[in-house]
């Protein structure tokens, strides 16, 4: 059975970046339906369709907004995480140039489940052209009485707004966001309490990713049982955007049922670039452990992948042909987390930056026999040991450096450089 | 010096950030929408005098609009050319030839990193992950996202800009 697009059947559709052209493509039946229940009835429906948080942690969706205390005497926000910074991630800013009117219905259907009148798109500082995308969208919504003082005609109350960031990945940890939004450097806070209780500006807040409410809608519209029927099984439901970057044809954003292999995206993507061979490959973007070519046929969903000892994470998948030098590939990570570490906690501040200058050693034919061992150790001191995940992030390509590709830091430290010719991260002709 | 002397957001500034006050519940929030603006207002950095003025209108201190200049990518302490242009050089991009398109674009200028260069029209940096990996090896120039680049064509990109 062919899958049909859901979450990009927009795109390319003329008009749908404003309410009459949305709704003329089948949109705001899913809001429409969630305003005739009740919020606890519809936070049941997300529960039952077995949603897990698309930014990375695959955290339960229906569960997190449960979370969220019943009552009036606080505020609730809803703050829908748009920073998109992690290496090989692009999913949401397709969903958002092309559909921002179904991010609108997603938000807008969460912040009526839990009781939130006003939501925050908080968007990563450099996709200017998206942020005016969705402050024209959020406009024309207002102005069609989706958003405002009576939506839908429903007498609920909701403002929306973007929120532009100023360039941190750390902002796209949730309480590093919420520290950015109240105005502050974006260092993560200490949890407990958690978000749902003490969010932002003190208040119960839910945050999720763009595509995990962009799914939302269409639960609501078509039902949990139909959603549960996409994906793998119970717990890895639903339709899925991989990002496929790297060493293939044609790289981009395609849907699929969540489970799809390695090998089916290499296909879609017209095969590896220049006929060469995969050699490893990242599946859920840069905090993921690398993996080897040989697991190019594992079904890439939350459990699978934690299996394979790596993780979904953003679906991010960046693939690297037999001319790739991994332990370049890791050095080149190490440095982005080294320079993203908010410097908050010892552990991740101290121990990025030294698994990058080890990294750099050993690439300048200096490494000592006992640096594969070294790289561990760093990883030991770093994994768990951090107010937030950038850590166990950074220890992810680290570790799977040393722990599945040991030849490859063998070769550069036993010729000391001499014969390990740097291969690149590129074939060189397509330059010229 | 005197109170009249001090640093302060030109009108227009003003009342776009008076604006945006019915959104927070705190004014510590429009720190960083104040900031983007201002960095525009001041020919795309922040000068001590920026971050003064800054201060002043949301009555925070300089240190702390200080502290939070300094904690992202897109707020700069020192000038900056009239075109600003990131080179992102993460993974998905080094893959695809980022890399040479950096030292390309390096040569081309005849500038380092974060230098401007004589003219006054161009800085440059490498920067991580922009989010558009598709497009790799890509860049952005001021605003504007720019892709598929080769050591070539970001040369002729540079030509381009006026």
């Amino acid at each position: 059975m062919a899958f049909e697009p859901v979450l990009l059947r927009n795109v390319g559709k003329p008009g749908v970046r404003q309410v009459a052209g949305y709704r003329e493509a089948g949109g705001y039946k899913g809001l429409e339906k969630a305003l005739g229940m009740e919020p606890d009835a519809v936070i049941e429906e997300v529960k039952a369709s077995g949603l897990r948080g698309r930014g990375g942690a695959g955290f339960p969706a229906g569960l997190k907004w449960s979370f969220i205390p019943k009552g009036n005497d606080k505020p609730k926000y809803l703050v829908c995480n748009a920073d998109e910074s992690e290496p090989g991630t692009f999913k949401d800013r397709i969903l958002m140039e092309q559909d921002p009117q179904q991010l609108i219905e997603g938000c807008a259907i969460c912040c009526w489940a839990v009781s939130a009148n006003t939501c925050y798109i908080y968007i990563r500082g450099e996709y200017v052209e998206q942020a005016e995308i969705l402050e024209e969208a959020i406009r024309d919504a207002y102005a069609n009485g989706i958003l405002g003082d009576d939506v839908m005609g429903s007498g609920f109350k909701l403002d929306m707004y973007v929120h532009r960031g100023a360039g941190a990945y750390i902002c796209g940890e949730e309480t590093g966001m919420l520290e950015s939004l109240e105005g502050r450097r974006g260092q993560p806070r200490i949890k407990p309490p958690f978000p749902a209780v003490v969010g932002a500006f003190g208040c119960p807040t839910v945050i999720n990713n763009v595509e995990t409410l962009c799914n939302v809608p269409h639960i609501l519209e078509r039902g949990a049982d139909w959603y549960k029927s996409i994906g793998t099984d119970e717990r890895n439901t639903g339709p899925k955007l991989y990002c496929v970057s790297g060493h293939v044809e044609k790289p981009g954003t395609y849907e699929f049922p969540i489970g799809v292999t390695m090998n089916q995206l290499i296909d879609t993507c017209g095969g590896m670039w220049r006929g060469a061979k995969l050699k490893a490959f990242i599946p859920g973007g840069a905090s993921a452990a690398i993996l080897p070519a040989k697991h190019a046929d594992l079904p890439l969903d939350f459990d699978q992948l934690a299996k394979a000892g790596s993780m979904l994470g953003s679906a991010a998948v960046i693939v690297m042909d037999e001319n790739t030098d991994i332990v370049r590939a890791v050095h080149r990570l190490a440095k982005f987390f080294n320079h993203e570490s908010c410097g908050q906690c010892t552990p991740c501040r101290e121990g990025t930056n030294w698994s990058e200058l080890v990294l750099k050693k050993i690439l300048a034919g200096k490494g000592n026999p006992g640096d594969a061992e070294l790289i561990l150790r760093i990883c030991r001191n770093m994994g768990g040991t951090t107010l937030c995940a950038l850590a166990d992030a950074a220890v992810g390509p680290l570790r799977s450096l040393v722990q599945n590709f040991p030849e490859e830091i063998a070769a550069w430290i036993d010729n000391g450089g001499a014969g390990a010719e740097p291969r690149r991260y590129f074939a060189e002709e397509v330059l010229v | 010096m005197s109170e009249a002397s001090e640093p302060r957001l030109p009108e227009e500034i003003r009342e776009a950030i008076d604006a945006l006050r019915p959104r927070y519940p705190t004014e510590e929030a429009l720190l960083l929408p104040a900031l983007h603006m201002a960095q525009r207002h001041w020919d795309g950095w922040l000068p001590d005098e920026a971050i003064a003025a800054v201060a002043h209108e949301l009555n925070l201190t300089p240190a702390k609009v200080y502290g939070v200049v300094t904690f992202y990518d897109l707020y700069h302490q020192n000038p900056v050319g009239r075109h600003r242009l990131r080179v992102c050089t993460n993974l998905p991009c080094a893959l695809r030839g980022a890399e040479e398109v950096l030292d390309s674009l390096r040569s081309h200028l005849q500038v380092d990193e974060d230098e401007v260069t004589a003219d006054g029209k161009c800085s440059f940096v490498h920067f991580e992950c922009l989010g558009a990996c598709e497009q790799a090896p890509m860049m952005m120039v001021d605003d504007d996202y720019h892709a598929h680049l080769t050591p070539e064509s970001v040369r002729r990109i540079v030509e381009e800009l006026d």
